[in-house]
């Protein structure tokens, strides 16, 4: 009591609200509370087989695995994500090793308000300036650490702000990063033009990093701004989205400490009506590592996301030449066409038949020496330069021959720039030419039998490679496959090696559980123009994920 | 003129309890995404209108994806007539592939309510491990089942699922 005598008003206000609000707790059968998750784990033996170059693990056994234990009541949730790399599987970081909690928020949403505390992740536009992100393959988690405000004014117009500390591993990075975003979606504002055909948005972002110049040998930026703008507009059946970004000078270990700044563009065109779809894409980018660190490496601290523009493969052989993004410069087109062949027509067959073709080129951007040797060099926007890191075209036709037989063919030529984009100095650029054949066969309603059939060749690198799959499923809890990826080509006759993989999975509900054996070879492991290293290993995997 | 002031806050929570007492009791999350037309959309709001409803994650890489939103597609408008049920296609593609999900959705002939969840918020608000993952909810939102990766035959399951449902 003596406690309220003496307090002013506002806290009289505060402990009203917060009294009432325990009470409402107590009181609202109808509230909604609950608490939800996710769980991973992967675990890994590990026998040294020194013909594939696969190392010994003094530990024999690794394993990387988490738990997510989300917290939501009415308009309040909160979450933490305990992490365990136990340790960390061969080619994650060894800044991973150990465990705690690595993730934990709070956050708290109105009608137009909503504000996070603790870690969050956060996308401006497409990323150019801002995306932090979780990719747990990659072995990529840099969320900030700090306060985020969303609010919405009112329809069609979001405003996002924040500032934070971003994570690497288990520790923070030594910048601190703020930000503030507009999204305004024109149609749903302006009077009159809700029902407009044309539909227009705009956005507008500013990010800034600060680092100490801890550096006594230069005189390095401490604050360094970087801000872009981006346009979207529909009309009918076509779509345009750009966005150019621009950062100051950012010297980094990256960019070799140069001071030129950086600029990004990205441009996507589409058309798609019933049966068709295109797509033609730009991109061009000149120094655009931005991370809240300076001398940061590999895949840590990235405040800002460079997608590539190639199609991502995923069948295994297509997966040998990855494209990955180079922050330094690049310049890119890409083009796709997906098309569905009728039903009852001479080319669709009985029950129609689909079609996608993309093709993609990938260069350096063009350099001209700088005025200035602090400057590195200089470039011009859109600028291509002589050297190609990445071409490719692809064609894939999808077709279902018959009631229970499903039949994907595809075609895929592929030039590599092997030494830029693994960073190597002593290879060849390697063109290559994929053939995959993936015929699914239903045996009964729920049983079928699937194969797959790969052929890569290549005069450069390893030569040529074939493969062979054949899975067989029980809908809806059991898969059991096998497959080999044999270097048959190689030009070293000691190295044609076999990397083969046996397994079964079986999932039910919420949890799927894998288990592998694999001689599996090393190489890059890529998603979105983003890579990691997998080296090669022999041994047994165990991978259970679930939620609840 | 404190105490007044006191009572009428007090009064303004015992309304706000009331109002939050009309909250949604629906198990999908809350998370901001854009349609392929470019809207905004609060995927709470998703419904049928009293009919069951399909959440499913999905991305043009994903293989076994494809081939299950393919499954559905060939058999989905005797799903709709038969039991009315609406599939929500959640697209996790990034920026790197988010603008072909428009023109691979139309070159495919997919009839679905196709979204963007370009940086995975709302995948991570429904604690999805990784794609496909399928949800089924009844029509008033509470999730009734749910699978994880595709076998060809999973629809079959899964529309003995939304006929229980609707008692059909």
């Amino acid at each position: 009591m003596r406690l309220l005598k003496n307090c002013n008003f506002y806290l009289l206000i505060i402990i009203t609200i917060m009294c009432k609000w325990n009470v409402t707790h107590a009181q609202s059968p109808t509230g909604v509370s609950n608490f939800t998750g996710n769980f991973e784990i992967n675990a890994q033996t590990y026998k040294a087989d020194s013909a594939i170059e696969a190392p010994a693990v003094s530990e024999k056994i690794l394993s990387n695995g988490f738990l997510n234990l989300n917290y939501n009541y009415n308009n309040f949730s909160a979450g933490i994500r305990y992490e365990a790399y136990q340790n960390p599987l061969l080619g994650f970081d060894a800044g991973y090793k150990g465990s705690g909690i690595a993730y934990r928020f709070a956050s708290f949403t109105s009608d137009n308000l909503t504000i996070t505390a603790g870690n969050f992740y956060e996308q401006f536009g497409n990323g150019l300036i801002l995306r932090t992100y979780e990719q747990k393959s990659l072995g990529i988690d840099n969320a900030f650490d700090g306060l985020r405000v969303q609010y919405v004014p009112f329809k069609g117009v979001t405003v996002k702000a924040f500032i934070g500390e971003q994570k690497v591993y288990f520790i923070k990075g030594a910048g601190l990063v703020r930000g503030i975003d507009g999204d305004f979606q024109l149609n749903d504002f302006l009077p009159g033009w809700d029902a407009k055909k044309l539909k227009i948005a705009l956005g507008g972002s500013f990010v800034s990093k600060y680092e100490k110049d801890n550096v006594a040998s230069r005189v390095l930026p401490e604050n360094v701004g970087a801000s872009a703008g981006r346009v979207s507009l529909i009309y009918n059946k076509f779509s345009f989205n750009g966005e150019y970004a621009y950062k100051i000078n950012d010297p980094s270990l990256n960019n070799h400490y140069i001071y030129k700044p950086g600029q990004a563009i990205y441009l996507n065109a589409t058309y798609a009506k019933k049966g068709l779809g295109i797509k033609v894409t730009s991109k061009w980018l000149d120094n655009m590592s931005f991370r809240s660190e300076r001398g940061a490496s590999l895949n840590n601290l990235s405040i800002n996301y460079l997608p590539a523009i190639s199609k991502q493969y995923t069948y295994r052989l297509s997966t040998l030449y990855p494209n990955a993004t180079q922050p330094q410069g690049e310049s890119g087109y890409s083009g796709e066409i997906y098309y569905s062949l009728k039903p009852n027509s001479k080319l669709g067959g009985h029950y129609g038949t689909t079609l996608s073709l993309n093709a993609s080129t990938v260069s350096d951007i063009y350099r001209t020496p700088a005025s200035n040797d602090t400057l590195g060099y200089e470039s011009k926007i859109f600028s291509m330069g002589n050297n190609i890191f990445y071409q490719d075209f692809s064609v894939e036709v999808n077709k279902k021959i018959s009631k229970s037989l499903k039949l994907i063919a595809t075609y895929i030529y592929q030039v590599y720039d092997k030494n830029k984009i693994e960073g190597k100095t002593d290879y060849q650029q390697v063109t290559a030419h994929i053939a995959v054949v993936d015929i699914t066969k239903k045996i009964t309603p729920l049983k079928s039998i699937r194969l797959e059939i790969q052929h890569l060749s290549t005069e450069q690198d390893r030569g040529n490679w074939a493969m062979g799959l054949v899975e067989f499923t029980v809908a809806p809890h059991w898969a059991v496959n096998a497959f080999d990826e044999w270097n048959y080509g190689n030009g070293d006759s000691e190295k044609r090696f076999h990397f083969y993989n046996v397994g079964f999975s079986y999932s039910a509900n919420a949890t799927t559980i894998g288990l592998s054996y694999a001689r599996q070879r090393g190489g890059l492991l890529c998603v979105g123009g983003v890579c990691r290293q997998v080296y090669a290993s022999n041994g047994f995997n165990i991978n259970i994920t679930s939620r609840f | 003129m404190k105490r007044i002031l006191v009572v009428a806050l007090l009064l303004m929570n015992i309304y706000a309890v009331t109002a939050q007492n009309t909250t949604k009791n629906t198990d999908v999350a809350s998370a901001n995404v854009k349609s392929v037309e470019g809207k905004n959309i609060n995927t709470s709001t998703f419904n049928n209108d009293g009919k069951p409803f399909i959440i499913d994650f999905w991305a043009t890489w994903c293989k076994p994806c494809v081939a299950e939103l393919t499954a559905i597609a060939e058999n989905y408008n005797d799903w709709k007539e038969e039991t009315g049920v609406k599939v929500f296609a959640i697209s996790i593609d990034d920026t790197r592939t988010m603008a072909s999900v428009g023109p691979f959705v139309a070159g495919k002939n997919w009839d679905f309510e196709v979204y963007l969840d370009p940086n995975s918020d709302f995948r991570r608000a429904m604690n999805v491990n990784n794609v496909p993952h399928t949800f089924l909810f009844d029509g008033k939102g509470k999730m009734i089942a749910q699978h994880n990766s595709y076998a060809p035959g999973d629809e079959e399951k899964l529309y003995e699922e939304i006929k229980k449902l609707t008692g059909k």
